[in-house]
């Protein structure tokens, strides 16, 4: 498990979308964070698309999105969801199924 | 402060209400949900409330050109269109029509991993979104309470929902909220606290085996409503609630008069029959012949035109048909006029509830001037004694409201006191015809009185009832000296009283010829001295006659001898 999921975060490509309602500080807290993370574990090996909602509202029901700000990741599946800032960092490499660099090596 | 400030709206001036078209719902509410405000609506699970959550927005769409948003936390759109169709609404086509709108939102809490502080700004947003697209004014959350199930933060739910609901408010929409029933409270997550304005309370209750819904209103700040149970139905047609004992007891009497449908039975009835918009309670034991009179008081509704609803809660209605027949008394060309309708159904169907709302909604559908109910103490069996008064008070109040004059049958047990019925109701009776058997000399005869009848004279007799080919008969019993005669022991008494009558008859007949006889006989006596007497009287007549001649003679022979002596003239006078 743990060394499928270390040869996934290596690997494969990362594609997150961040859904935000204007530039609330909320907002700009979970962009903030999700940025540091993937710097930190995957970098050079995502995309992060922001959605926000406020100006694209039609956007909201096709992801299912209720919470702001969510983070969905799209690829690689399964689909993921982490709603919240995301400042709890175990808990969101938790929710995105990735294992800390630090402990990995 | 929320609270404070909701308040405040309530006292200035008389709210605002938003019609909801369901039978019966906007009589309850006195014109229907608070306009621009959410309503809750709670219950348990399969009490109707997405129901009447969906009819509420397919009646604003289609009635009042009110299009509506439907947020669906528990089933997908294709789902609830599905469901809903079986109950004629086409939300498809409302759907392509932009008149409704279905957003179907799935929170999985598997799928979802919360990390820090968050809003439901989303949810905000894509109903916003719904709203602007088809330009609403009614929505509903159906089942909002899934986001306690799929949120762990409760905190900021609770926090959510309360804006939401401000949110709704300042938007104007008027809103139903659903929520399932909690232990011991209305809501299992205490949504009442959120949602003041209105809250309504579906029940589905099982009670001897038989379910019956009501509809409750909780709470309806600033508006009056009425307060009690009102039981519901979900027909074919979508959901019909029965505000029935919102009626006070001030109908208008009618001093009409219709037959019975029994010429004589009218004579008992001060001559001319029931009152229009009256009660008639017809008790009797089995077999008296309780269908016979109803089917009597039908036909003579639909011969002057009228419609009649007859409610059989014991035959089907080929089978009344076909017994009625028996008797003289034919339906059949009155159904196929249109003028009558017999609806069968089991007692035990469902509730007594939902008879009540079944009977009030074909009666409101198909306008009878005369209703029967045959019988009612079968009613018994869907539901206890003190309900099933309750509910015949409602229904006989409603006709009585619409001067629909309504005969009700009840069956007595034998052995119980005839002048009372199983359910008790015979106060509510204007006219009270007891069927009762007789028994005598080893036969069963029917006999027919009116216990009471009220606002006409009306007969104290107890009159035979005859069930003949050609329909019911009333005939006088004998009352005689050994008392209340009926069937074949007054037919004898009737021959007796015959035989004797003839013999009286003769016996006069024999005396008057004898009398005749011995007048002939006199008369002839009185001629034959008549005539001796006559004969006497001639012979008289000849002797004076011939005494008359002879002294003439006499004179003669004198003047003549006279004559011959040539006497002078002179001494023949001597």
């Amino acid at each position: 498990m743990s060394e499928r999921s270390a040869k996934t975060a290596n690997d494969e490509s990362w594609e997150l979308r961040l859904y935000v309602a204007g530039h609330t500080p909320k907002s700009i807290a979970a962009f903030d964070n999700l940025k540091k993370i993937c710097e930190e574990q995957i970098p050079g090996k995502y995309h992060i698309e922001v959605i926000d909602l406020v100006k694209n509202p039609q956007l909201a029901s096709g992801d299912q999105i209720l919470a702001i700000p969510t983070l969905v990741r799209k690829l690689p599946p399964p689909l993921k969801k982490i709603i919240g800032d995301l400042s709890n960092t175990v808990r969101v490499l938790v929710g995105l199924d990735l294992r800390p660099k630090s402990e990995g090596e | 402060m929320v609270q404070a400030e909701e308040r405040q709206e309530s006292i200035s001036g008389q709210i605002e209400k938003s019609p909801t078209g369901i039978v019966g719902v906007d009589e309850i509410t006195s014109g229907g949900l608070p306009e621009g405000r959410p309503t809750l609506v709670c219950g348990g699970a399969g009490s109707g409330k997405t129901l009447l959550a969906m009819e509420f927005l397919v009646r604003g769409a289609t009635q009042f050109n009110e299009p509506g948003v439907f947020m669906a936390f528990e089933e997908t759109a294709e789902e609830l269109t599905k469901n809903v169709a079986s109950l004629g609404f086409k939300v498809e086509q409302l759907s392509a029509a932009n008149k409704i709108l279905i957003d179907h939102v799935r929170v999985e809490r598997s799928e979802i991993e919360e990390t820090g502080e968050y809003d439901l700004e989303g949810l905000f947003i894509r109903l916003g979104h719904a709203i602007d697209t088809i330009g609403a004014k009614r929505v509903v959350l159906d089942t909002i309470e899934t986001l306690f199930v799929g949120l762990s933060n409760v905190m900021i739910v609770r926090a959510e929902l309360r804006r939401l609901f401000r949110w709704l408010k300042d938007k104007g929409m008027t809103t139903i909220v659903t929520a399932e029933q909690g232990t011991g409270t209305l809501t299992r997550q205490g949504l009442e606290e959120y949602v003041s304005d209105c809250v309504i309370f579906l029940d589905h209750r099982v009670s001897s085996q038989i379910s019956t819904r009501r509809f409750r209103i909780v709470k309806y700040r600033g508006s009056t409503h009425g307060t009690n149970e009102f039981p519901f139905l979900i027909g074919k047609d979508g959901i019909s609630v029965l505000p029935i004992t919102s009626l006070a007891l001030k109908h208008e009497v009618s001093e009409e008069r219709i037959s019975s449908g029994i010429p004589r039975l009218d004579g008992m009835l001060g001559g001319k029959g029931y009152f229009r918009g009256s009660t008639i309670l017809l008790s009797g034991t089995a077999g008296t012949g309780k269908t016979s009179i109803a089917g009597h008081f039908v036909e003579a509704a639909c011969r002057r035109g009228e419609k009649a609803l007859f409610f059989a809660f014991e035959e089907a209605a080929a089978q009344i048909m076909r017994n009625l027949r028996s008797v003289g008394i034919d339906l059949k060309p009155w159904i196929e006029a249109g003028l009558l309708r017999i609806q069968s159904d089991r007692p035990t169907l469902y509730g007594l509830e939902a008879h009540l709302a079944a009977m009030h909604k074909m009666i409101g559908e198909f306008k009878p001037d005369v209703v029967v109910i045959d019988p009612i103490s079968n009613l018994n069996q869907a539901g206890i004694a003190p309900d099933v008064k309750a509910v015949l008070t409602r229904i006989m109040d409603y006709l009585k409201a619409n001067h629909i004059t309504c005969l009700c049958t009840s069956l007595t047990s034998a052995g119980v006191v005839l002048e009372q019925t199983e359910v008790g109701i015979s106060s509510l009776a204007d006219t009270w015809l007891l069927l009762r058997d007789i028994e005598l000399g080893g036969e069963r005869n029917r006999g027919m009185y009116i216990l009471k009848s009220r606002g006409m004279a009306h007969s104290n007799q107890i009159r035979e009832f005859l069930l003949t080919d050609h329909g019911v008969d009333l005939v006088p019993v004998y009352v005689g000296p050994s008392g209340v005669l009926t069937g074949s022991a007054r037919l004898t008494q009737e021959a007796q009283e015959r035989v004797e009558k003839l013999t009286r008859q003769q016996e006069i007949e024999r005396r008057r010829l004898s009398l005749e006889r011995k007048r002939r006989a006199l008369e002839a006596q009185m001629e034959a001295q008549r005539a001796e007497f006559e004969a006497e009287e001639g012979e008289l007549k000849k002797i004076v006659e011939q005494n008359q001649l002879l002294e003439a003679n006499l004179q003669g022979q004198r003047e003549a001898m006279a004559r011959s002596r040539k006497a002078d003239g002179e001494a023949s006078g001597g």
